[in-house]
């Protein structure tokens, strides 16, 4: 039994053994960022924030908010959705008292989080008021703070818009062998959340094809975008449209498909850990990233997409309402994680 | 008449000697370090979600060929780099340490600056030089033959790419054990090999090679060991090549849905593999006397080279363009310009990639804490290995071959195994470690010990314990004994060993990114972070600034007064 005891404690976020549901009767009043919460958060001087937001994007965020409260220190904590899923288990099971706000690509890791109890309660008043109630947890535990596509993209120095692929099944023409780059499920929730749904949509199949075509594999969603630009391969199958757009602005030769069976859409919540070591920095952060101010921040800075309904979306970009969406579903990809991952990794063989 | 000849019994003077408890003390330390973790690893392997005892991992492990094929490429790939290690750092540790070839500090600095460089961070930089397509060397390639982009000079995202990387950053494990060795055998033997009449190359032949066979032997089986459990180099190059080493394979079991025990079963064959390398080695060396340096020794001569001065200086160079040459000039312009690729020109110099990489949060966190586990795991890994490989050479308390396999046990577990079982270990009452820098020194010091015991145990052998026994007669105790006469005899042997751990943990990854946490990260997890989103520009930062700390920090400790010249 020692054995046992010990592999619980050690995993136990991770086995999902003690499944305690902690009873939230009724959600938290909004919050407004009061003179008093700014106070408060500064004497903590201090907020660490756990994130797979690409890194300049992220530190773009972090920057913003310690312009506009200064005396609070932004500690940036990046990598990929499910290594820091796999980390905040590990530290939560052996309750370590680090992370302040955590975000996720992959939403159905706060599913998990709710259902250990490790988040705090805790509804802005901008969330409250003007976010979509399905983008929303209705025990104020999180909310969708960005969200962006993951399309397919090319690189316009190799390829010829008119020859570029149109659709996912263009990527299994052998013309394309050895010349597409992805990134990988195990390692990347928006590549996790994209792979779920093209399967949902088009079927394993598609991946058991593309795997026949000598793909280039990296890790991050956000790094497919780097390779193409670098001209490393001609085509991306998956990575960050917020990446990718972002190097676009940059003068980087890149340009991005929005496949014609749908565009996979990754939404990334975000919440407070509930051992938050600086709990008031904490929220005021949480609020900030649901401001206006950081909205359009991401959308204009970061390339992202944003649900707040007053952020101006970019003329040069494609509208979110123009573009096929394929629908996220935290629920099912939580059920399904250990499947994907399994059948993926048979075909792919990493 | 009788002499009064003192009784055996008696000894010489009394004095107080707390040699025996703090020796007892030492070895139920090392007992800790290695045995806490290792139990753990048995108990994941041999049980189920449970907790009952099963051999079922073990089935899956050997029936699979997701867990047999990476198996196999860890064992050509460690195999291969043992070779290719030998062929290079030996001839190279012999030019450096006993002919006249000129620059030979140089050489020795730049073999040190390949052996500072983190294997993920080499790998790193050989993806921007060699990458099929973007790789700066293929370009320039297609450039100079005017060929069309599908032609490919090198593609490192092969499994002789992974080998190659590989070799680049391990030779200097072999490189720095045969140059050392040499440099303690006497000349007086060379000398009468000589005066009887054989030639230069019958002496090295008959002479020095021999003598230099344990450093030889023991540089291949760390070389092969490391290879073995290396992650960094192959999670960065293995994945886009589409294959899995045994330690890629690992760490992906450790994802969700964790399997540790499919994880611990997998490292079990790199123990065994370990234990009979090991075996090996004590066999081949096992009857035959190498002490080297006694109480009546000659200096060493240097072999004049004449007309081979210069080939053989080259031969050194070209050989120093793989690991150091090449990748530093990849990262240096990486960190200077606006992208790794393209063109250098004055328009695209740029300090933004330095400014975004110092602005970062958590880099200048995790250059203090690297400093910080640095030094104090080299200082007490070297404390803990010349106690270890003391006791072990002089047989001088009971167990001392147990302590022997404890110390080189760690090699064959790879860091990320290694790093669970430090978690498991170390998440529970009475040591709750996790999450401070205690666990990642601990980690540190399990890690290093086997190629600071290697090291010392090697210098040991070629000290002659006739020099300890004249001291001991003379009423000194083991542990003066040890202070006085033998640690100065092995002054080299111990400042190199500081510096091996100093360096070994400036570049580990494996264990450290199990381990660490938000305030706990060391440099390599930041980098390691940094290469999974693809920002180039920062890792070449920071990796140039590793180089810039280990180098200064190494030149100091060769050079502080208390640890300079040999006191007569």
């Amino acid at each position: 039994m020692l054995e046992y005891t010990v592999r619980r404690l050690a995993f136990a976020g991770l086995a999902l053994l003690a499944a305690a549901v902690p009873g939230h009767a009724e959600p938290p009043a909004p919050s407004a960022v009061t003179p008093a919460l700014i106070d408060a958060a500064t004497k903590e001087a201090k907020v660490v924030w756990y994130t797979s937001t690409e890194l300049r994007a992220a530190e773009r965020v972090a920057k913003a908010f310690e312009a506009k409260y200064p005396g609070i220190t932004v500690q940036v904590e990046r990598s990929g959705a499910e290594r820091n899923f796999q980390r905040i288990a590990q530290e939560f099971g052996s309750g370590l008292k680090v992370a302040d706000v955590i975000d996720s690509s992959d939403a159905s890791h706060f599913i998990v989080w709710k259902r250990q109890g490790w988040l705090a309660p805790y509804l802005p008043e901008d969330v409250a008021k003007l976010w979509p109630a399905d983008q929303r947890d209705p025990d104020g535990m999180f909310a969708t703070w960005r969200s962006t596509f993951c399309p397919m993209g090319y690189n316009t120095k190799l390829v010829k818009p008119e020859d570029a692929p149109k659709s996912f099944a263009d990527l299994l023409d052998p013309k394309w062998s050895g010349k597409i780059v992805k990134a990988h499920p195990g390692y990347s929730g928006t590549i996790l959340t994209a792979t779920f749904e093209i399967v949902r949509d088009i079927g394993w199949p598609f991946f058991e094809k593309l795997a026949k075509q000598r793909v280039m594999q990296t890790q991050s969603a956000t790094d497919p975008p780097k390779k193409l630009a670098a001209g490393e391969r001609a085509v991306m199958s998956d990575g960050s449209e917020y990446v990718l757009l972002t190097l676009k602005d940059e003068g980087n030769p890149v340009e991005p498909i929005y496949p014609s069976e749908g565009t996979p859409f990754i939404t990334g919540p975000s919440g407070i850990s509930a051992l938050a070591p600086h709990p008031n920095a904490a929220r005021l952060y949480q609020s900030f990233l649901f401001s206006l101010e950081a909205q359009q921040l991401i959308v204009d800075a970061g390339a992202m997409r944003s649900l707040h309904p007053q952020v101006k979306e970019r003329q040069d970009r494609k509208p979110l309402k123009d573009i096929k969406a394929m629908k996220d579903d935290p629920q099912a990809v939580e059920t399904q994680v250990e499947a994907i991952k399994k059948k993926y990794t048979q075909y792919f063989h990493t | 008449m009788s002499l009064a000849l003192p009784r055996p019994a008696e000894g010489p003077r009394r004095r107080i000697d707390l040699s025996l408890p703090l020796f007892a003390g030492f070895a139920l330390f090392l007992c800790g370090l290695v045995i806490l973790p290792m139990f753990w690893l048995a108990v994941f392997a041999f049980t189920d979600a449970k907790g009952a005892p099963t051999l079922a991992n073990f089935a899956t492990l050997f029936s699979d060929p997701d867990l047999l094929d990476p198996l196999f490429v860890t064992l050509t790939i460690s195999s291969a780099t043992g070779v290719i290690c030998c062929l290079v750092a030996a001839p190279m540790g012999w030019l450096v340490a006993r002919t006249d070839m000129p620059a030979r500090r140089t050489v020795r600095a730049l073999v040190t600056a390949s052996f500072v460089t983190p294997p993920f961070l080499g790998a790193v930089a050989w993806e921007i030089l060699a990458a099929p397509n973007s790789g700066i060397l293929n370009q320039v390639y297609r450039d100079l033959f005017d060929l069309s982009g599908d032609d490919v000079l090198v593609d490192i995202y092969t499994q002789a790419g992974l080998i190659f990387v590989i070799a680049c950053y391990t030779f200097p494990y072999v490189f720095v054990l045969v140059a050392n060795a040499l440099e303690r055998i006497p000349g007086d033997l060379e000398d009468a090999s000589a005066i009887l009449g054989a030639p230069t190359v019958q002496t090295a032949l008959r002479i020095t090679i021999p003598l230099a066979m344990p450093a030889i032997l023991a540089g291949v089986l760390v070389a092969f060991l490391q290879a073995m459990t290396l992650f960094g180099s192959p999670a960065i190059l293995a994945m886009p090549a589409g294959f899995h080493t045994l330690t890629t394979k690992i760490w992906m079991l450790f994802q969700f849905p964790p399997k540790p025990g499919l994880a611990a079963a997998a490292s079990v064959p790199l123990l065994v593999v370990t234990i009979v390398l090991l075996r090996a080695q004590g066999w081949i060396l096992g009857r035959r006397g190498y002490t080297v340096v006694g109480g009546k020794t000659g200096t060493p001569r240097r072999i004049a080279l004449g007309a081979w001065k210069a080939p053989a200086l080259l031969f050194c160079l070209a050989v120093l363009c793989a690991p150091v040459f090449l990748p530093y000039a990849a990262l240096a312009k990486t960190a200077f310009s606006q992208t790794p690729y393209g063109p250098l020109t004055w328009s695209a110099l740029t300090l933004d990639q330095v400014r975004a990489a110092f602005a970062y949060s958590g880099t200048q966190l995790a250059l203090k804490n690297t400093f910080l586990l640095c030094v104090m795991a080299a200082t007490l890994g070297t404390v803990l290995a010349l106690v270890i490989s003391y006791l072990a050479a002089r047989q001088a308390i009971w167990g001392h071959r147990a302590l022997g396999f404890l110390a080189t046990a760690p090699v064959a577990v790879p860091g990320i195994v290694l790093g669970v079982a430090l978690f498991l270990a170390y998440t529970r009452p009475p040591l709750v470690l996790y999450g401070t820098l205690w666990i990642l020194l601990l980690a540190y010091l399990t890690l290093q010990l086997p190629s600071a015991y290697q090291q010392l145990r090697a210098a040991f052998h070629g000290i002659h314990p006739e020099l300890e026994e004249a001291s001991r007669i003379l009423g000194a105790t083991r542990l003066q004994a040890l202070a006085h006469v033998t640690a100065p005899l092995l002054r080299s042997g111990l400042i190199a060993t500081w510096c091996f751990i100093f360096i070994g943990t400036m570049r580990e990854l494996s264990a450290a990114i199990m381990l660490f946490s938000a305030d706990t990260k060391v440099l390599s997890t930041v980098i390691y972070d940094l290469n999974e989103g693809g920002d180039l520009g920062q890792i070449a930062v920071l990796g140039i600034t590793m180089l810039v700390i280990t180098f200064s920090v190494v030149g100091l400790a060769n050079r502080l007064p208390g640890l300079g010249p040999l006191r007569s």
